[in-house]
C-alpha cells in the first residue's frame, strides 16, 4: 500500500523490540466483544488509477459552472482566482503544517496570519480582526454571542434582509446558549426595521449589506440608534468583493463585522471549506472568539509573531473560554491573503467596478425585457420578481443549461416571496452569458 | 588547495565556526528575512490584470468608499514573499511531526488533485439539485463509509471541525432530552484528561461541567463516574482511545451505566486513527462521535484548518440531526433543507451550506485508496509505531502509565527530568534544533510536564529510528547536565524563543 512505509520485516522487528508476538497483543485493552477479527465490509484498497476514475465519475454527474452561463450567488460567489494562489497554498510548508503552536518553526504561517488580520481590518474599516473562523454564518453567530458577553444583555434582533441560512445558524447557536432572538419580517429593503425591535434586553442588532436580496444599505444611522439604545451593531457581509466599492462597515459605525471571505481566493467547492472574517472595535479585543496572532520579539530582539491572548481559549480556559473553536480555516485564510495581496487596492477596486457594471448591464437588459427588478441599490447581485414560482423557473433554466440564480424560496419558505429570483453577476460572466440568460428567461418565465 | 586555471579556488580554504556576524539584510543564507507586505512604499501595484473601467454608480450615491488602503504585489513579488515565508515553517513533508492528539499523517496528493476537478471543486452550493447529483452521491458515499467504519446508523455531515462536531453532538443530545421531557438535565460529565474543547463546548451550550476522576492506570474511574451520574446529567464526554493514549478498558461498562442513568454517551473521536477498521464505536455503546476528517482521514491541516467534523449518531439521536442532509429518492438524491416531513425534529443549522465538501472529496479519496484492509492496517501501524517509540525510550524517559501497551500515542512525563534543570518545554525546543517538530507538551493536564508523542502510521522505521536516536541522545545530554543546550534552544530555528508575555501585554494584532 502506497501510503504505508512499514514492511512485514519492519513490523516483525518492531514487535520484537516491544516484546509482544503479534499486533493483536497491542489491542489487548479492547473488550473482546468489540474486537473485530476481519475487515469491515467495504471495498479493498485501490490504486490511484482506479480511485481517480471513481471520483471523476462523481464529477461527471455535476454541471460545472465553467460549462454553463452562471448567475448563482446568495452567499457564495464564483470569482476568478489567480493561478498563483493555488500554487502557493499547495506548498508543503503551508499545506502540511498545523496550528502554529511552536512559533520558532511556524513564522511563515504566523506572518501570513498577521498580514491577513491587517488586511481584514483595513477592508472592513475596523481596528482588529481575528485569524479567521469557519465561515461567514458561524462568524455572525459568534458575533451575537460576543455581543451578549459584552453588554450582559440577552437578545439579538435579526434583520429581514439577513441570509436565511445565516439567520438559522445564529438562531441555532443562540438558542442553544439561551439567547433570545427576534427576526424581523423578510424585506428586500428595510434593514432599519431592526430598530423597531430593540428593547432594554437587546445585546445587538444584526444587519446585512448587501443583504440577501442584493440591497446595499448605509447603516450609519442604524448604528447610531442601536448604540444609543445600548446595543451593538453587527454588520454581516456575504460578498466580500463588495468592500472594494462600498463604504466599509467600520466607516458606518459597526461594532462587529462578520464576513464570508470566500469570494477572495477560495473556490466554491459546493459550500465549504470557506473562511469567516471577524473584526471588531478595539475595546472588544479580549472578548474576540478564535485565534489571534500578535507581534512580539524573540530573544535576540528580532520581530516575530505568536498566537496570543490564548487565555480566552478552550485549551487554557476550558469551560470558561470565549468560544470552543480550535481548528479554524487557516489554509483558506492564506488563500484569501494571497489573492488579496495580488489584487491590492488597485485590483480590488477594478474587479469590483467590473462586477458592478456587469450586474447593472444585466439589470438594464432584464428591465427592458419587462422583468420587475425589486432591488433598489446593489453591487453585483439583485432580485427579480418573476410572474411564476422561481424554483420551477430555475429548473427550467437548468434544463436549457443556464444556471440562472437562486430562488429565495430555496432558502426560506415565505409567503409573498415564491417568485423572487436572486441573480449574481461577477467578472466571470461574459456579455454572451448575459444575453443568453435574458433570452432564456424570456422563454421560460414570461 | 588546488586552483583551477583562472584562479578560482575549488575547495574550502579555511574552516569557520558558525559565526556570530549579522548578515546585511538580517536573513540567514537561504532563509531570507521578509518584510510585511504593508511595509512596501507603493501600494498601487497589482498582480491581476483587470481593465480600469468607468462606472456611473448613481444608485450607490453616498455609499461608495474612498478609504481603501491595501498593498498590492505583482506575481513575481507575491511568489517571493510567500515562498520565503513558507521556508520558515516546519511541515509533515519535512520531517516527523509527532504532535499528540493531532494525527499529523502524510497528506496524499491525489486527494488534492481530486478536490480540484471541474465538477467537484467549482460547483456552487445553491445550484439546482438536478445539476449536482454527483456531489450528493459523493456525500452519500462518504456517509456510508463513515457509518460502516463506526457501526453507527446515521451521520450529520455539516460540522466544520472537531469542536463544531462536539457542538453538533451536544445539541442533538439536548434536543433528544427536551423531546423526552428531560430538559432539566443540565450537567455534562467530563474526565480530567479531556481535550479543552470538551468542557468548552459543554459550557458553550449552557451545561455545567463536572469532572470525573481518573484511575492510577490512566483511565476513567468508573466508580467515580457512577457516583456522579444522576437525573441531572445530560451526557458524558469521553475520548477513546483517551488523551493518555490508552484504550478505555471499561468503555462498555461506562456506556451501560451512562444509559442506565438516562444520559447519553458522547465520544470525542479525535483519536479514531488508533482503531479505524478494527473497533467500531457503535459496538461500544456510543451515541454520538465526531470524526476529524483532517486527522484520521488525512485531509491537510493547512496551518490550522480547514478541518471537517462529521458526527455519527445512534438511533436515539439520529432524528435530531441538523439540516441539511442528503437522501436517496430511488433514482437519485434530494437535499433536505427545510423543517418539514422527516426533517421536522432537526435541531437547526450548524452553518450556511452543506459542510466541508472540499474535505469530503479528499477524505473519500483517501478511504477508497486504502479500502477496508488498508484502513485496518492504518490503525495497526499507527499503534505499532507508538509502542515502538515507547519501548525504545522508556528506559531513559519516564512513562506515567507503564503497564500494558499504549494505542497510537506514547505518553511520557517529566519525572525523569527532575534535578536536571531542564523542563519539558526546554526539551521540546531542543528537538527543533534537531529538525523535528516537538511533541504535544503539558497535555493531558493530568500528567505533570506531559510529552505526548503521536508518530502516525506514515512514518517509516528508518525515520522512527532516527527520531528515537535523537531523543535518546537529548535525554542523555539533559541527564549529563548540558543545560545550556536546552535553555537557549532553539538555536538553529528561523527565530529564537519568542516573548509571548510581551505579545499579550500590549497586543498588536494588525499593522498600523
Amino acid at each position: 500500500m502506497r501510503y504505508l512505509p512499514l514492511s512485514a520485516g519492519d513490523r516483525a522487528a518492531m514487535l520484537e523490540k516491544i516484546g509482544v508476538d503479534s499486533i493483536d497483543a497491542l489491542f489487548v485493552d479492547v473488550p473482546e466483544k468489540a474486537c473485530r477479527s476481519g475487515t469491515v465490509d467495504l471495498p479493498a484498497f485501490a490504486g490511484e488509477l482506479e480511485v481517480e476514475a471513481q471520483l471523476n465519475a462523481f464529477a461527471a454527474r455535476n454541471v460545472s459552472p465553467s460549462k454553463a452561463p452562471f448567475f448563482v450567488g446568495a452567499g457564495a460567489y464564483r470569482h476568478h482566482i489567480p493561478a498563483t494562489v493555488d500554487h502557493i497554498i499547495q506548498r508543503s510548508e503551508f499545506l502540511t503544517s498545523y496550528t502554529p503552536y511552536q512559533p520558532e518553526i511556524a513564522q511563515g504561517t504566523l506572518q501570513v496570519l498577521f498580514e491577513f488580520q491587517s488586511q481584514v481590518a483595513r477592508l472592513t474599516g475596523m481596528p482588529v480582526a481575528n485569524a479567521s473562523l469557519y465561515d461567514g454564518s458561524t462568524a455572525a453567530a459568534e458575533g451575537v454571542l460576543m455581543a451578549t458577553r459584552v453588554t450582559k444583555r440577552n437578545k439579538a434582533v435579526l434583520s429581514g434582509g439577513l441570509h436565511p441560512h445565516y439567520r438559522e445558524t445564529v438562531e441555532t447557536l443562540a438558542h442553544a446558549v439561551g439567547i433570545e432572538t427576534e427576526a424581523c419580517a423578510v424585506a428586500v429593503d428595510n434593514e432599519a426595521d431592526v430598530l423597531q425591535h430593540i428593547d432594554a434586553n437587546t445585546a445587538c442588532v444584526v444587519v446585512q449589506t448587501p443583504n440577501v436580496f442584493g440591497t446595499a444599505t448605509d447603516v450609519t444611522e442604524i448604528a447610531k440608534a442601536a448604540q444609543a439604545a445600548g446595543a451593538l451593531l453587527i454588520v454581516v457581509v456575504t460578498e466580500v468583493m463588495s468592500l472594494g466599492l462600498l463604504k466599509s462597515p467600520g466607516e458606518m459605525g459597526a461594532d462587529v463585522v462578520a464576513v464570508e471571505g470566500q469570494s477572495i481566493g477560495v473556490p466554491l467547492s459546493y459550500g465549504g471549506p470557506y473562511v469567516g472574517l471577524f473584526a471588531a472595535k478595539e475595546k472588544y479585543l479580549r472578548q474576540l472568539p478564535g485565534r489571534l496572532c500578535g507581534e512580539t520579539v524573540d530573544a535576540d530582539g528580532e520581530r516575530g509573531f505568536v498566537l496570543t491572548l490564548s487565555t480566552r481559549e478552550q485549551h487554557i480556559r476550558r469551560d470558561k473560554a470565549t468560544s470552543n473553536i480550535c481548528t479554524n480555516s487557516g489554509l483558506c485564510a492564506l488563500a484569501f491573503s494571497i489573492h488579496m495581496s495580488l489584487l491590492g487596492q488597485t485590483g480590488l477596486k477594478r474587479v469590483a467596478k467590473i462586477n458592478y457594471a456587469k450586474a447593472h448591464a444585466l439589470k438594464d437588459q432584464l428591465g427592458t425585457a419587462g422583468f420587475e427588478i425589486v432591488t433598489p441599490r446593489f453591487f453585483n447581485e439583485f432580485t427579480v420578481k418573476l410572474a411564476k414560482p422561481a424554483i420551477a423557473v430555475v429548473e427550467a433554466l437548468a434544463a436549457k443549461n443556464v444556471l440562472g440564480g437562486v430562488p429565495f424560496a430555496r432558502l426560506q419558505n415565505e409567503s409573498g416571496f415564491e417568485n423572487h429570483l436572486i441573480v449574481a453577476v461577477t467578472e466571470t460572466v461574459s456579455d454572451a452569458d448575459i444575453a443568453t440568460l435574458v433570452s432564456t428567461l424570456k422563454e421560460v418565465a414570461q | 588547495m588546488s586552483m583551477n586555471n583562472v584562479g578560482r579556488p575549488s575547495g574550502p580554504e579555511i574552516s569557520v565556526e558558525a559565526t556570530s556576524f549579522k548578515t546585511l539584510l538580517g536573513g540567514k543564507g537561504l532563509l531570507q528575512s521578509e518584510k510585511l507586505i504593508f511595509e512596501k512604499d507603493d501600494y498601487s501595484r497589482t498582480g491581476v490584470d483587470f481593465a480600469d473601467i468607468e462606472i456611473n454608480a448613481s444608485d450607490l450615491d453616498g455609499l461608495l468608499r474612498d478609504d481603501l488602503s491595501l498593498p498590492g504585489l505583482t506575481e513575481p513579488e507575491a511568489m517571493r514573499h510567500y515562498v520565503r515565508l513558507s521556508q520558515k515553517n516546519h511541515a509533515i513533508d519535512l520531517a516527523l511531526y509527532p504532535l499528540g492528539s493531532c494525527t499529523m499523517k502524510h497528506n496524499p496528493r491525489l486527494n488534492e488533485k481530486m478536490a480540484r476537478v471541474a465538477g467537484l471543486g467549482d460547483i456552487h452550493p445553491l445550484q439546482p439539485v438536478s445539476t449536482v447529483q454527483g456531489a450528493l452521491a459523493l456525500m452519500d458515499t462518504l456517509a456510508y463509509w463513515l457509518k460502516m467504519l463506526t457501526g453507527m446508523p446515521a451521520v450529520a455531515m455539516t460540522p466544520k471541525a472537531g469542536a463544531h462536531g462536539e457542538l453538533c453532538g451536544l445539541l442533538a443530545i439536548k434536543a433528544a432530552h427536551e423531546a423526552k421531557g428531560q430538559g432539566h438535565r443540565r450537567t455534562v460529565l467530563v474526565p480530567t484528561s479531556a481535550h479543552g474543547t470538551n468542557p468548552a463546548t459543554a459550557a458553550f451550550v449552557g451545561y455545567s461541567v463536572k469532572e470525573v476522576a481518573q484511575t492510577a492506570d490512566g483511565r476513567v474511574d468508573v466508580a467515580d463516574l457512577a457516583s456522579k451520574l444522576g437525573p441531572d446529567v445530560a451526557a458524558i464526554m469521553v475520548t477513546n482511545p483517551n488523551t493518555c493514549g490508552l484504550f478505555e478498558r471499561d468503555i462498555i461498562e461506562i456506556a451501560r451505566v451512562t444509559h442506565e442513568a438516562g444520559a447519553y454517551f458522547y465520544c470525542d473521536g479525535a483519536n479514531f486513527n488508533a482503531i479505524v477498521g478494527r473497533v467500531r464505536p457503535g459496538d461500544l455503546g456510543v451515541d454520538a462521535m465526531h470524526i476529524n476528517l483532517h486527522k484520521t482521514f488525512s485531509t491537510p491541516h493547512g496551518g490550522g484548518g480547514p478541518g471537517a467534523g462529521p458526527v455519527v449518531l445512534s438511533e436515539a439521536l439520529a432524528a435530531y440531526a441538523p439540516k441539511p442532509w442528503v437522501v436517496s429518492n430511488g433514482s437519485g438524491f434530494d437535499l433536505i433543507e427545510h423543517d418539514e416531513g422527516v426533517s421536522a425534529q432537526n435541531f437547526g443549522r450548524m452553518c450556511a451550506f452543506h459542510g466541508q465538501m472540499g474535505m469530503f472529496i479528499r477524505a473519500l479519496t483517501y478511504m477508497l485508496s486504502h479500502g477496508s484492509d488498508g484502513l485496518r492496517q492504518v490503525a495497526e501501524d499507527a499503534v505499532l509505531n507508538a509502542n515502538y517509540i515507547k519501548a525504545s525510550l522508556q528506559d531513559l524517559m519516564s512513562v506515567p502509565f507503564p503497564e500494558g501497551p499504549c494505542m497510537h500515542e506514547a505518553l511520557f512525563d517529566d519525572a525523569w527530568l527532575e534535578g536536571t534543570g531542564v523542563t519539558t518545554l526546554d526539551f521540546a525546543k531542543a528537538m527543533i534544533d534537531e529538525g523535528f517538530h516537538p511533541m504535544t507538551m503539558y497535555f493531558p493536564l493530568v500528567v505533570h510536564g506531559a510529552m505526548l508523542i503521536e508518530p502516525t502510521e506514515t512514518e517509516s522505521k528508518d525515520e522512527l529510528d532516527g527520531f528515537i536516536a535523537v531523543l535518546r541522545a537529548l535525554a542523555q545530554a539533559a541527564k549529563a547536565g548540558d543545560v545550556a543546550r536546552f535553555k537557549g534552544a532553539p538555536y538553529l530555528a528561523p527565530t529564537k524563543r519568542l516573548d509571548e508575555t510581551r505579545a499579550a501585554r500590549a497586543p498588536r494584532l494588525a499593522y498600523t
